[in-house]
C-alpha cells in the first residue's frame, strides 16, 4: 500500500494541483549553519571574549601584520564567509519558528520574508566584505 | 475550506521545563547570529588597516565585551550539544540491517567538535 502511494507523487494527488515547496532549501542552510555554529563559533567566543582580553598567550598573535596576513589568503576568507553566513540562516529559521509559536503565526509570510531577507543581506555584505579585502 | 488552527496561549513555553528548555535552545540562535554579526564588523575594521583594528582589540578589552563574550559562549555550548544530540535522530547510518548506534553518530560529532577546537585555537593563538 504505501509503495503504491509513492509512486502517486505528491505533485498531483488525487487530482488536485500541489504547491512545490521551497522549504528543503532553507532547511539545508539551517542545517549547515547549525552544524557550523556547533562546531566553530564556541571557540571563536574563548578566543575573542577570554584569551585576547586576558593575553592570555600574550600580544603577539594578535597582531595586526599577522591576522591580515591570514585573512588575505583565499581559503581562510572562504572558511570566514562559511563561519559568518550560514549561522544567520541558521538564525532565521529558528527565529520564525519562535515568533511562529509565542503567537505570531498569522503573519508568518512576513515573518519569513524578515527573517531569510535579513539573512540574505548579512550574506551579501559578508561577501562584499571579504571579496573587497585588501 | 480554511486549516484547522488550534489556538493555545502564547505562553505554554513556561508550562513545562522540557517545552522551556525547547525555547532556551531556539534561543541559542540569536546569540550565534549576533556573534556573527560582530564577526562581520571585525573583519570589515580589519580591512580598514591597523588604526581601526586596534580599535576592535580595545573594545575587546572592555569589560561589557567580556561580560557578553561569556554570555553568548554559555548559549553556543548549549548550542552544540543540543545540536550534536540531535544529529542521530536526522542522520541515521545503516551497516547492513543493522542501525548504528546513535551515541556513535554523536560521539564522533563530539570528538570532532574537540579536534577542530583545538586546531583553530592552536592556529589562532599559537602558531
Amino acid at each position: 500500500m504505501g509503495r503504491h502511494f509513492c509512486h502517486l507523487g505528491m505533485d498531483n494527488f488525487g487530482g488536485i494541483k500541489m504547491r512545490r515547496s521551497n522549504e528543503p532549501i532553507w532547511w539545508s542552510l539551517f542545517a549547515a549553519g547549525g552544524v557550523i555554529s556547533a562546531l566553530f563559533i564556541p571557540i571563536l567566543m574563548l578566543i575573542t571574549g577570554i584569551v585576547l582580553p586576558f593575553t592570555l598567550t600574550g600580544e603577539e598573535p594578535f597582531i595586526y601584520e599577522r591576522i591580515h596576513g591570514a585573512v588575505m589568503h583565499p581559503i581562510i576568507r572562504i572558511l570566514v564567509f562559511a563561519i559568518i553566513a550560514f549561522p544567520l540562516f541558521h538564525f532565521a529559521h529558528r527565529f520564525r519558528s519562535i515568533l511562529s509559536d509565542i503567537g505570531l503565526l498569522k503573519y508568518r509570510p512576513v515573518i519569513s520574508v524578515l527573517c531569510y531577507g535579513s539573512a540574505i543581506i548579512g550574506t551579501i555584505l559578508t561577501a562584499i566584505v571579504l571579496w573587497k579585502f585588501k | 475550506m480554511s486549516p484547522y488552527i488550534r489556538h493555545y496561549p502564547n505562553t505554554w513555553w513556561l508550562k513545562r521545563r522540557s517545552y522551556f528548555l525547547f525555547m532556551v535552545r531556539e534561543f541559542t540562535s540569536i546569540f550565534v547570529a549576533g556573534y556573527c554579526v560582530f564577526l562581520l564588523y571585525f573583519f570589515y575594521k580589519l580591512s580598514q588597516g591597523p588604526e581601526a583594528y586596534y580599535r576592535v582589540i580595545e573594545l575587546l578589552k572592555c569589560p561589557l565585551s567580556v561580560i557578553l563574550h561569556i554570555i553568548a559562549f554559555i548559549f553556543a555550548v548549549y548550542h552544540s550539544i543540543t545540536w550534536f544530540n540531535l544529529t542521530p535522530k536526522i542522520f541515521i547510518l545503516r551497516i547492513g540491517e543493522e542501525k548504528l548506534p546513535s551515541f556513535l553518530i554523536s560521539g564522533a560529532n563530539f570528538i570532532a567538535w574537540v579536534v577542530i577546537s583545538a586546531i583553530l585555537a592552536w592556529i589562532i593563538s599559537v602558531v
